[in-house]
């Protein structure tokens, strides 16, 4: 394996960064609608919202992608192919991060509600400055290590055709016949961004518990 | 831009898929009977008194939960025949969802194990039990409670994993639902079709999962 195939190794690195800052960046905010909703005092926001959440965890990532990719082509949508994968990560991240923002949620007190409530804080400003500062804190660790589950699933899009690191490692692996060495370079690269994220994760939630403990 | 649905291929392979959710299923079995049997080992050495073996075991843990499945599938299917182990495919993808899955229940038994002190093994003792009562009723069946819900969870997991065994065409239900795109084109009406079966598949395994959970770790016990 020479410099060049290094470097296209290092494209592909490149290309799952990307696809994984788009995702859970496009996942936050759906993630936190999706997690509201389920947290709702309707009804049918959050028996919808729980159908969908279960849905995605109760199917795997490599379908998702399949149905939303093929299901944009018949839409009509004309899509680069990483934008309609793209999309499929966002859909899965947005239930993923919904139901995990939901737990953290429904941990709060619920004083805390009605102690806002009783100060006539309206939805919004309830949400905003009570229920969400705290909820965030207390999802850090599970957050955390959900990226860390989302960068390692970007690998899928290997299969849907998309070259990022996986499929680099494929073309390269094919190209020198040296896949255990190509593999191995790969997997050092994925562990390279995965490991400092479980590891600051861990030890958020070691500080968290040590305060809670208290 | 005008679409007509056509589900008759899928209805006319559906038996195919039907074997497919049974290969699925064999694969996760596999998969997770390896895998408990590698978290046992994984735990007992994790606590050895040889440092390098409890390093060896850690390093283990932690390759495995940083690096995506896709990668060690392949890294095993190419690492197997190099130390001349010659295998078809899906025994090949039941090793790497055993290793996978090993490394996850290394964790979750470890914090199982941890959960039940001395002093509960030195009061089982104390009430005059004997050694292998003391190890099945203090020991094993508190911690497997304890460590169930993660454990069953990890297992759905891995049901849901078994999917990407199809990149190295392990005999699995989303091999199939490829084999069946490639002769039909219908691709959408295949992955979804295929899509609902998982859903089914993990809907029913967590159904019984939840039943095995009631019928022998229900506590109090009757």
């Amino acid at each position: 394996m020479g410099k060049n195939e290094f470097l296209f190794l290092l494209q592909g690195l490149k290309w799952t960064a990307i696809l994984s800052v788009v995702a859970f960046g496009a996942g936050i905010p759906s993630g936190l609608a999706v997690a509201l909703a389920r947290t709702s005092e309707w009804p049918w926001p959050r028996r919808l919202t729980a159908g969908y959440i279960a849905v995605f965890q109760g199917t795997p990532l490599l379908m998702q992608l399949f149905v939303v990719y093929y299901a944009l082509a018949l839409a009509g949508l004309d899509l680069e192919a990483w934008e309609a994968v793209a999309l499929g990560f966002t859909l899965h991240a947005s239930a993923f991060l919904g139901e995990i923002w939901r737990g953290s949620i429904e941990a709060l007190p619920w004083g805390q509600v009605e102690a806002a409530k009783a100060l006539s804080l309206g939805y919004l400003a309830r949400t905003a400055t009570v229920i969400l500062p705290q909820a965030i804190r207390i999802s850090l660790p599970a957050t955390i290590g959900f990226l860390v589950q989302l960068v390692k699933g970007t690998s899928l899009a290997a299969i849907v055709g998309f070259t990022e690191l996986a499929r680099a490692g494929g073309i390269v692996s094919s190209q020198t016949f040296k896949p255990l060495l190509v593999y191995a370079v790969v997997g050092i690269m994925y562990f390279a961004i995965c490991w400092p994220l479980s590891f600051y994760g861990t030890r958020l939630e070691h500080r968290f518990a040590a305060a809670s403990a208290r | 831009m005008h679409y007509e649905f056509d589900f008759t291929p899928v209805i006319d392979a559906f038996p195919d898929l039907l074997w497919g959710c049974l290969g699925t299923l064999r694969l996760a079995l596999a998969g997770m009977v390896l895998a408990i049997i590698i978290g046992i080992g994984g735990v007992v050495l994790r606590d050895s008194q040889f440092k390098p073996l409890r390093l060896l075991v850690i390093i283990f843990v932690e390759v495995i939960r940083n690096t995506p499945f896709l990668v060690q599938i392949y890294f095993v299917f190419f690492a197997l025949p190099f130390v001349g182990i010659k295998l078809d495919p899906t025994p090949t993808a039941i090793i790497a969802l055993g290793l996978n899955g090993g490394a996850y229940a290394i964790e979750i038994i470890r914090g199982g194990v941890q959960s039940i002190t001395r002093g509960q093994i030195e009061t089982g003792m104390a009430l005059g039990l004997r050694p292998l009562q003391v190890f099945r009723l203090i020991v094993l069946k508190p911690a497997l409670r304890a460590i169930y819900p993660s454990l069953a969870s990890q297992f759905i997991l891995l049901t849901l994993t078994t999917s990407i065994a199809s990149a190295v065409a392990a005999y699995e239900l989303t091999s199939v639902a490829k084999l069946i795109e490639n002769e039909s084109f219908r691709s959408f009406e295949v992955y979804f079709t295929v899509t609902l079966l998982y859903l089914a598949l993990s809907w029913l395994m967590m159904r019984l999962l939840a039943a095995i959970a009631a019928r022998y770790l229900a506590y109090p016990v009757k």
